[in-house]
């Protein structure tokens, strides 16, 4: 197997006296999805938040191509080709799909903006990922239904070369077509030979989509699982504590 | 993408890929009646903008035409407009913070305090009036950085901060002036501000130049975007803007270019306050629009959550848009005492809502996110032509009071409609 992406190993995170997280382990591997499945309340948000560099870990080590890494602020995360969609989305309303999909990266000439230029990079970007329901790059993300905001917000994650794709329940509120079209879209990612980490309630989704499967229970991993050797059954039961992986892992 | 021609039944899969590519459009295509429609769809969806504050206009100009012989005259008109002066730049002062969702309650008395200080610093304590205005506009940095301090950084609301401090600088303006002192304002710059008009040819020559850098700016935006390959709106649309612009310009000019002195000699030509307020209008513009801290604060009015995701340095964009506020208020009490000629212990205690108002009728956002300079200078018009015309009428401050009152829940009133109608208020966090 290649060498994964991005390597999180003894992640520590507590809230006051609540400890969130204790001592979490986690692969990506590029070209490969990840899931990431647990109860609410296991620790994803924060997981997630900390690579996001939103939120940053109490203690523990973050490896990226085998380095290690400081995640200390969303600049950081970026920088290293981190990007994150996530569950609410985090789309302004009042800004068009060029404005929000460019936010706190525009490019600019002389100190001013070159819409032109994101226009173009961001259409690039939406027929890359065979976008066909928006009807022009400079409507209003108000006026957008949610699975045009799922695709902005995804395609938003992918514009800057992005190397780690983390979506949050990105199938949560749409219906079927839309989920399949997200799901398309999460599958061509990893072609593009993204690592992708893709966090679900929904296990139909997972087992389409999904190389691996981590299992976090309560702040702690406790599954590595391949998505071709496991059940839907034994998933579930490591999501609500009924089974615990053996650690025999290497 | 290459079109190979295939003879045998491969019919429609060459099409869709054509289709996929013209479905994501940028906006700009068509004609002049596609972008009308699309122009009607978005008023539609509850984008006006500053079309009602300018029905308003036209509505209250026509009104008063006919109510007063004296509201359409040349020096009516010169008077409206640098009665309006101290107001179009306090709603300006007030878009930076308004775009945030956040308020500023003591622009007014920021801009009272500084000329507070500033005329007794020349007028008792024989400081050079370049000086004084120096420290005056020190004083009005110092309170920006003063409220976004306790806003941006402490995290109290900005109604609660500005609210303190405008009970706090109408102490301290007591302090400065001495309770029922007046301090008549002598330094001929500052009167000529309000008082003194361009020569004639001067006038034409702003005009002249508007028009160059609308042209300038309209065409270096259509080569960038020609130049990545993308499309622009039809070029009739930049003749028609610049159509507008020198109609409306034009006939303005015209109009204060005739002599408006009655026998006190010969009164002609633009306000010296006018290219000011429009040089300022054109900077702010410029910054709210094609810099990163203009959209930013369209961003964090829109989500502030999403803008600090995506690496936006919210609390310090938010500090800045204090300090830009209290800035332009200084400038506004510049505009203020020039017309005034004088100023007392009561400066700038009234004029702060107006400000908001003026705003908010041109049709900035209370909630954030939404409105332009220009907007809150279309507004603020509104509101001087009915102090204007009411005035003209022998109706006093008492019925203007109402109205503008009026005025300003009928312009809250089409925003909060239109938010709901644009979905906004479903995605607020």
């Amino acid at each position: 197997m290649d060498a994964p992406l991005i390597e999180l190993s003894g992640i520590l995170k507590s809230f006051g006296p609540v400890s969130v997280l204790k001592g979490v382990d986690l692969k990506a591997y590029p070209g490969k999805v990840t899931a990431l499945v647990g109860d609410n309340g296991a620790g994803k948000s924060t997981l997630i938040k900390g690579l996001a560099g939103v939120q940053p870990y109490d203690d523990g080590v973050v490896k990226f191509d085998g380095k290690p890494v400081a995640l200390h602020s969303p600049r950081e995360a970026a920088r290293l080709g981190i990007e994150v969609v996530y569950q609410d989305l985090a789309l302004c309303d009042n800004l068009d799909i060029v404005q929000n999909m460019f936010l706190g990266r525009e490019e600019t000439e002389f100190g001013t903006f070159d819409e032109g230029r994101m226009e173009k990079d961001a259409s690039d970007t939406l027929r890359s990922l065979s976008v066909r329901t928006v009807k022009s790059v400079r409507q209003k993300v108000s006026s957008l239904s949610g699975g045009q905001r799922q695709t902005v917000a995804i395609a938003r994650a992918v514009l800057k070369n992005a190397r780690l794709v983390i979506l949050d329940e990105p199938t949560a509120a749409l219906g079927v077509a839309q989920t399949e079209q997200v799901l398309h879209l999460v599958s061509r990612l990893a072609e593009q030979g993204v690592a992708v980490i893709l966090i679900s309630h929904n296990l139909a989704d997972v087992f389409e989509v999904a190389d691996h499967i981590d299992v976090l229970y309560l702040g702690q991993m406790v599954a590595h699982l391949d998505a071709r050797e496991t059940t839907r059954d034994d998933v579930v039961g490591y999501i609500t504590g009924a089974k615990v992986q053996q650690e025999a892992t290497a | 993408m290459s079109t190979q021609k295939t003879p045998s039944t491969t019919g429609p899969a060459p099409d869709t890929s054509v289709h996929d590519v013209e479905l994501i459009g940028s906006g700009q295509e068509g004609t002049i009646g596609d972008q009308a429609r699309a122009y009607f769809q978005r008023l539609q969806h509850g984008d006006m903008g500053a079309l009602p504050a300018v029905a308003g206009l036209v509505v209250l100009t026509i009104l008063f035409s006919f109510l007063s012989p004296f509201f359409l005259t040349e020096r009516n008109f010169a008077n409206l407009l640098t009665q309006a002066a101290t107001l179009v730049m306090l709603g300006m002062a007030l878009v930076f913070v308004l775009l945030l969702g956040e308020i500023d309650l003591s622009a007014g008395v920021t801009s009272g305090m500084t000329m507070a200080l500033f005329i007794v610093l020349v007028n008792v304590h024989a400081v050079p009036w370049v000086l004084a205005l120096v420290i005056a506009f020190a004083a009005g940095i110092l309170t920006g950085t003063f409220i976004g301090f306790f806003v941006a950084r402490v995290g109290i609301p900005s109604f609660v901060v500005t609210l303190g401090l405008f009970l706090g600088y109408q102490g301290l303006t007591l302090l400065i002036i001495g309770s029922g002192g007046l301090y008549r304002v002598q330094i001929p710059e500052i009167r000529d501000i309000q008082n003194s008009n361009m020569p004639v040819w001067a006038g034409w020559a702003m005009l002249g130049v508007i028009l160059l850098i609308s042209a300038g700016m309209s065409f270096w935006d259509r080569a960038r975007r020609t130049r990545a390959g993308v499309p622009n709106r039809t070029i009739t649309l930049v003749w028609i803007k610049l159509g507008v612009i020198a109609v409306i310009g034009g006939a303005a000019v015209a109009v204060l270019s005739r002599n408006r002195g009655q026998s006190v000699g010969v009164v002609e030509g633009v306000p010296i306050v006018v290219p000011i307020v429009l040089v300022i209008l054109w900077i702010g513009t410029f910054v709210l629009d094609r810099t990163r801290f203009g959209r930013y604060l369209y961003a964090i009015g829109g989500n502030a959550e999403a803008a600090r995701r995506s690496g936006v340095k919210v609390m310090l964009i938010r500090w800045t848009a204090f300090i830009v506020c209290s800035t332009l208020a200084v400038v506004s009490g510049l505009f203020s005492i020039s017309k005034v000629g004088s100023v007392d212990a009561a400066a700038g205690r009234e004029i702060v809502l107006s400000g908001v108002a003026a705003a908010v009728v041109g049709g900035v956002s209370l909630f954030g996110g939404r409105g332009r300079l220009l907007h809150a200078a279309i507004g603020a018009l509104v509101i001087a032509v009915i102090t204007n015309g009411l005035g003209l009428l022998n109706l006093g401050a008492g019925v203007n009071l109402m109205v503008t009152g009026g005025v300003l829940i009928l312009a809250a009133t089409v925003d909060a409609v239109s938010r709901v109608r644009s979905g906004g208020s479903l995605m607020r966090t």
